[in-house]
């Protein structure tokens, strides 16, 4: 971690350690403030927490919203789940596929793109649904996601991590 | 004098995701342009998706509606004078509480839908907010879990267990602390009811948590809302503050004396953590590892104490029950499922929205009267109710009533009262190996049957597709979902086989077997 992270940590520690059941929180807010949670902020967790690491890694490591990397510039999530398929997101997802080489999951060479899978946003009465940047999008068309993809692809060199 | 016009653009995270708020701006700026005065209020949805962003006018003849309006409509609507209430654009939909869809329905949860600012504490007051706490504190704990007992109110996360028993349970329980939890993981497709709720009343679920807590001697409640629903969030933590400083949270919770203080907890992004012991170890700061039961949560809750764990819209049921009386609930229903019912319309559906009702209308009337059939004009081929843990229904039962004692003897379930339609380009195999896909990439990995039976479920039924030993491999699916179904802690690996198995007794030449749709 950068002196500035290791702060940007232990003020968020101290902030909340006292609070019961403070590590969701606790990540949440690093993840929010830092972009990700740094392996080596683990320690400083487990320190202030009096648990193990393998304890916090365990933890991060079961929720899919946690990320142990920098994230991508932009993060894309397309709804996977039954009453968007019903609408036609599997096309949606085909479409992403050709423009990025990014199957369900992954990211492109140069970091500028993210795509990752929800399931279920609570917009199945206006699927296809999707999420860029955590901005929602509902009824979402081939020519809709163009308009936030496209932008996004014109910056990167192509090709999928 | 001059007028000033008011005029409603919803404030519901879905309306936004359709253009709500650039909407709500083009109303200001054009209303500026041609120099007329205007309250834009940002008031929740009605729960009519296919109508948002639905535009509302107040008028002496109640709220005339437009919808779904776009950004480019807002000049020709302002020409046609929709501000003034005329009705002669062709977005309009006449006055909207008389709307068919709207006025047919029964609500009790969603009584406010549409009508208030959600932030609004006056709103929600002027509007019968409180007046259930205000009773409850003034009957006393024992009268008011009488009357959660004479409601039949039935918990409606999926499980439909009977409130009163639990309540009088965790009630009953001797501790120095016990807890309230409100279960807001809402992760199964088709539904977005907690969701509508909690973004658009959140003083409702706050009263309905506050009544619990007073009821059952709880002072501290946790509200746990999935990471994907960031503005129920906002909204709760801003009406919490509110509540707390106008004295109906804190240490005297409506002139009781008693205290109750409420949190809200963001998950992060996993479905199991929806099971309500998976729940409480996620809000611990553990891994969400299904817990054994019994110890049952009622007794050895969070952090070990007694805790009484509800869905959204089972605790923001308390208010009117505390308020208008256990009996007048239970009027409502019919059997043993009694009260009304949030139906959520979605998939591929012509008028997807949020549609209360009592239980006891059938499924036809759900789908083809209020959903309008599929969007797309094609002919209905199934609908997945209670999310991916539920069955999929042919057509040849959408005439049963819909409670959940009839949709238990079809093997179905009414679970969160979702429901997905889908049409005819359906492949109900490749829904099948979804529904394996989702619980294999979901298991918490405690049991066998569930981690490892779903991963062999999925290449199974990859098996059966390209036609590779066909009925071997139908005959190892069966079992393999009985193994499931035996097998597994909880339901994500218990009820899996339902979906899975719905799809190969209704649908089997979806699976290259060659008997006749529909049957049973
Ligand atoms: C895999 C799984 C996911 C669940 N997800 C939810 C959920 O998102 N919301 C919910 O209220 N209940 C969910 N439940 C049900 C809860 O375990 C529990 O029954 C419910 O919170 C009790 O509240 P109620 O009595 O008000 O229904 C889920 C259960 C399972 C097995
Ligand atoms: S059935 Fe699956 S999700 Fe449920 S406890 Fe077992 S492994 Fe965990
Ligand atoms: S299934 Fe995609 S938003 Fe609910």
């Amino acid at each position: 971690m950068t002196p500035d992270q290791h702060a940007v940590v232990a003020r968020i520690l101290s902030a909340r350690q006292q609070e019961p059941g403070a590590l969701l929180p606790i990540l949440h807010d690093i993840q929010d403030q830092l972009g990700y949670i740094p392996e080596t902020a683990i320690a400083d967790i487990a320190f202030a927490m009096n648990r193990s690491k393998a304890e916090i890694h365990g933890v991060i490591s079961f929720y899919h919203d946690f990320k142990m990397s920098p994230p991508a510039a932009h993060e894309l999530r397309l709804c996977r789940a039954e009453a968007c398929q019903s609408m036609g997101s599997d096309a949606l997802a085909a479409h992403v596929h050709a423009c990025t080489g990014i199957d369900e999951h992954g990211q492109t060479a140069d970091g500028q793109l993210a795509v990752r899978p929800v399931y279920c946003l609570g917009a199945c009465a206006t699927s296809p649904a999707m999420l860029v940047d955590g901005q929602l999008h509902a009824r979402v068309t081939k020519e809709a996601l163009d308009a936030v993809l496209q932008p996004i692809l014109n910056k990167t060199t192509g090709g999928a991590a | 004098m001059s007028m000033r016009y008011q005029i409603f653009v919803p404030c519901d995270s879905i309306a936004r995701a359709v253009g709500a708020d650039q909407v709500a701006a083009a109303i200001v700026a054009e209303a500026a342009k041609r120099q007329i005065t205007v309250d834009v209020v940002r008031n929740s949805s009605r729960g009519m998706f296919w109508l948002e962003p639905l535009v509302e006018v107040s008028t002496s003849a109640g709220r005339i509606g437009f919808g779904p309006v776009s950004v480019a409509q807002v000049a020709a609507l302002f020409d046609a004078g929709f501000h003034t209430g005329a009705t002669t654009h062709a977005a309009c939909i006449g006055e909207v509480e008389a709307h068919v869809y709207l006025k047919s329905q029964e609500r009790l949860l969603f009584a406010r839908a549409g009508k208030t600012d959600p932030l609004s504490l006056d709103d929600y007051v002027a509007n019968g907010g409180f007046a259930g706490l205000q009773r409850a504190v003034a009957i006393g704990a024992d009268k008011t879990l009488a009357e959660v007992q004479a409601s039949g109110l039935r918990g409606r996360g999926g499980a439909a267990f009977p409130a009163g028993i639990k309540w009088n349970t965790v009630k009953e329980a001797v501790a120095d602390q016990k807890y309230i939890v409100c279960n807001a993981d809402e992760g199964d497709s088709g539904t977005f009811a907690d969701r509508m709720l909690m973004e658009g009343d959140p003083f409702l679920l706050i009263e309905g948590m506050a009544i619990a807590g007073l009821t059952v001697g709880a002072p501290e409640g946790y509200i746990y809302v999935r990471s994907e629903y960031p503005q129920a969030i906002s909204h709760l933590e801003q009406a919490i503050k509110t509540a707390v400083a106008a004295g109906f949270l804190g240490s005297n919770v409506a002139g009781s004396g008693k205290a109750f203080n409420l949190h809200v907890r963001k998950g992060a992004g996993a479905y199991i953590c929806g099971e309500e012991t998976s729940l409480l170890e996620s809000l611990e700061g553990n891994r969400g590892l299904v817990r054994a039961k019994p110890p049952l949560p009622a007794l050895q809750g969070l952090f070990g104490k007694p805790t009484l764990v509800h869905n959204v819209l089972t605790l923001a049921s308390v208010p009117v029950i505390a308020d208008k009386g256990g009996a007048y609930y239970h009027n409502f229903g019919m059997g043993r499922s009694r009260g009304t019912m949030a139906f959520q319309l979605a998939g591929n559906i012509k008028f997807g929205g949020l549609v209360e009702k009592a239980f006891g209308l059938t499924l036809r009337e759900l789908l083809e009267g209020y959903g309008g059939g599929t969007a797309n004009g094609k002919p209905i081929r199934a609908v997945q109710v209670g999310g991916p843990l539920g069955a999929w229904v042919p057509p040849a039962h959408f005439d049963m009533e819909v409670d959940y004692e009839a949709f238990a003897a079809k093997q179905a379930m009414l679970g969160h009262g979702g429901c997905v339609v889908v049409d005819d380009s359906v492949d109900l195999a490749k829904m099948a190996q979804f529904a394996m896909q989702f619980c294999a990439e979901e298991s918490c990995g405690k049991c066998t049957p569930c981690r490892i039976g779903s991963t062999r479920g999925v290449e199974v039924i990859q098996k059966i597709r390209l036609n590779q030993q066909r009925d071997e491999n139908v005959a190892l699916l069966e079992d393999l979902c009985e193994t499931m179904l035996h097998g597994s802690l909880c339901a994500l690996g218990g009820m899996t086989p339902f979906p899975v198995l719905s799809a190969l007794r209704h649908f089997p030449q979806d699976f290259g077997l060659g008997s006749k749709e529909g049957q049973s």
